[in-house]
């Protein structure tokens, strides 16, 4: 029998990354995801790893970058300033197809904004944010033991397409506590792929680059990234519904999803008909499973910790606008259940 | 008949895309020759600028990867840590360096991380079109100092070899030229030098190369050579700034 | 088998050799690479003391150098 055990958010999603085979990590202290950074200076010299303080988030996902390059598994973690510091280098990495896991513990924006729980930075997150055509693949955890299993399952998912994941938590997850199953300690299996950057030992050398000036050259690795994202689209995208013909269908991610199933179970229990629809991956969003899933439905409620953000992708997916409700909560603070429900039964009106 | 000078094996048989008489050229070769005579090509891991010697991978025969402007110290940080084993050096020009990347170049010196840093100064940007670089001299004509380098608006240009040589972790900090036989052997000794520090584990070793750069100093390459010499040079001092093990 | 061998195709007429060569055996070809430069030719390979001024200050690894047998050996 698992034990379960009772920890800080930050600290369950560093544990995870460890268990993976975590080889190095390189962080830069941002509130509300310091104890992160913390741990692993304490956790990777311990088990005989990597840890490095660097100087900025601009050097430590340059640091994420050129380890893993070498095919080690390597993560950093930030929060929404911090993030939009790294853009530049997850673009770098999404070109050079380099794996690594960024963890980013929103908080409130735009720009110092504040310190409490955010989901802000959905756009930044799923639109690019850094330059180009690229995909980050975005877990959206709501639970500690969900951000535990997805943190823990990222560095396979990132391998096996070479790209970067990232998991999108906020303040509130990464501080509260709650308990969790821990999983078993693991290491990369690593044979070499041909892509790894590990001394040119009887072989060619090799190259991790993003750069492509011949001509027709960048098109060409463009088409190649995209039909890598439709396969990651195919085969990744994960989501949370049960099935049926709901008065109001809830589509919410991460904490917002986790206050509105209470709000659901207390309209439920005085006999509402609500469900919800959770994205797990916001990128590759779930278009076509909502689209069936809201087809079915009177209603969409669209709950948000930020001003409207993958209400977006919601309209993109439902293409029925008129069906579509909206409440948000920008400045970095969380909702009350009893405002999730005032705003389902204005729905029902 | 026996060979008396061939191409190094850790350099790649390619065309290079350098102007004539740029100084890229030899310093890449100083570099394959070290990595030859070292024995560090198999095991090598190099990083790339932005800059004209961002195709380094065409020309240096191990592996390579591509920093973003300015962050190679940062990747090579990251290399390091995770792969202590792997032998690992930065290429950088004054811009990359010296400019966007003054953050991570101090910083990386500043860890004394167990790397070699190959700085290239032409006193200019090269490859976007010779602008202002931080090591533009005084009064130096560039394409965004048309009326030559005001120091009162534009600044005083940075000295990186003293300054990194100024910290206290770095092991090895020096300033070298290669306009003539004499002082690319030289240079070549510095550059080994520097590697074999890593090799041995003793520490961060930084070597700074001026160079010339024909095109957007508006010289033929002799002039521009020359120019090396006669105008660089007194404002940045050849010598060894720092040399904690000594040897020479 | 030459002293100096020059790769044309590789040379960007820069100069820097001319400008080293204690015997003077470098000049400017008359004639032109597929890239469009100017290449350089060795007039005088008997002269070449094997030096490697040239190859040192070439950017562009356009020398290979052979050096002659020592005397009484028979070939080379």
């Amino acid at each position: 029998m698992a034990e379960k055990i009772l920890m800080k958010g930050n600290e369950a999603i560093a544990e995870a990354a460890l268990r993976a085979g975590l080889k190095g990590y390189f962080g830069y202290p941002i509130t509300p995801q310091n104890e992160i950074t913390a741990y692993m200076s304490a956790r990777m010299p311990e088990l005989g790893r990597a840890f490095v303080q660097a100087e900025s988030e601009v050097a430590a996902i340059n640091m994420v970058y050129g380890a893993a390059s070498t095919g080690e598994r390597c993560m950093t973690t930030s929060s929404s300033p911090g993030i939009a510091l790294m853009q530049e280098g997850i673009s770098y990495m999404c070109g050079a197809e380099v794996p690594a896991v960024i963890v980013n513990i929103t908080r409130g924006g735009p720009g110092l904004g504040n310190i409490g729980p955010s989901q802000c930075d959905y756009n930044q997150v799923t639109r690019g944010g850094g330059n180009g055509d690229y995909d980050l693949i975005v877990y959206a955890p709501h639970t500690l033991q969900e951000a535990v299993d997805l943190t823990y399952k990222s560095f396979e998912i990132s391998e096996k397409y070479r790209n970067p994941v990232m998991i999108l938590g906020d303040g509130a997850l990464g501080q509260m506590a709650e308990t969790v199953v821990l999983p078993d300690f693991k290491e990369k299996e690593k044979p070499d792929e041909g892509w790894e950057l590990n001394g040119a030992k009887a072989r060619s050398p090799r190259s991790a680059k993003s750069l492509r000036l011949a001509e027709g050259k960048l098109l060409e690795h463009n088409l190649h990234l995209e039909e890598k994202f439709k396969l990651i689209s195919r085969n990744e995208t994960e989501y949370s519904y049960e099935d049926g013909d709901y008065d109001v269908l809830i589509v919410a991610f991460g904490t917002a999803a986790r206050v509105a199933k209470t709000s659901l179970k207390n309209l439920k229990e005085q006999g509402y008909s609500i469900g919800l629809f959770r994205p797990v991956t916001v990128h590759p969003f779930p278009y076509e499973e909502l689209r069936k899933a809201a087809s079915k439905s009177k209603k969409i409620l669209v709950v948000e910790m930020n001003r409207g953000q993958m209400l977006f992708d919601v309209r993109l997916s439902v293409q029925n606008d008129e069906k579509i409700e909206f409440t948000g909560k920008p400045g970095g603070e969380t909702f009350m259940p009893e405002e999730i429900e005032n705003k389902i039964l204005s729905c029902l009106k | 008949m026996t060979v008396a000078f061939k191409k190094p094996e850790s350099l790649l048989d390619t065309k290079t895309i350098y102007c004539p008489g740029c100084g890229h050229g030899v310093i890449h070769r100083l570099v394959g020759e070290t990595l030859d005579e070292l024995d560090l090509r198999e095991k090598t891991v190099g990083v790339a600028p932005v800059g004209c010697a961002v195709l380094l991978y065409d020309y240096i025969n191990t592996d390579i990867v591509e920093a973003p402007h300015g962050r190679a110290p940062a990747l090579a940080t990251g290399i390091k840590r995770v792969r202590s084993d792997l032998n690992v050096f930065s290429y950088q020009g004054d811009g990359d360096l010296a400019s966007i990347g003054m953050g991570e170049i101090m910083h990386a010196a500043g860890r004394g991380e167990n790397i070699t840093i190959i700085f290239v100064n032409n006193a200019n940007y090269g490859m976007t079109g010779g602008q202002m670089a931080p090591t533009t001299l005084p009064d130096q004509i560039t394409t965004t100092t048309p009326k030559g380098r005001n120091t009162s608006t534009d600044g005083f240009p940075f000295k990186m070899a003293e300054l990194i040589a100024n910290l206290d972790a770095p092991v090895f900090s020096a300033r070298v030229k290669i306009t003539d036989p004499k002082n690319i052997n030289k240079a070549k000794k510095t550059i080994k030098y520097a590697f074999s520090l890593q090799k041995e584990n003793k520490g961060f070793a930084f070597v700074e190369i001026l160079s010339a750069c024909p095109t957007n100093w508006g010289k033929t390459p002799s002039e521009a050579v020359k120019w090396v010499s006669d105008a660089m040079e007194s404002y940045y001092p050849l010598g060894i700034f720092k040399d904690i093990w000594g040897e020479k | 088998m030459k002293k100096v061998n020059i790769n044309a195709d590789k040379c960007k007429g820069c100069g820097l050799c001319i400008d080293v060569c204690p015997k003077n055996i470098l000049q400017f070809s008359n004639r032109f690479n597929e890239a469009g430069y100017n290449y350089v030719e060795c007039i005088d390979d008997e002269s070449c003391i094997v030096c490697k001024s040239c190859a040192i200050v070439c950017p562009d690894l356009v020398f290979t150098l052979n050096r002659p047998a020592k005397q009484g050996a028979v070939n080379g």
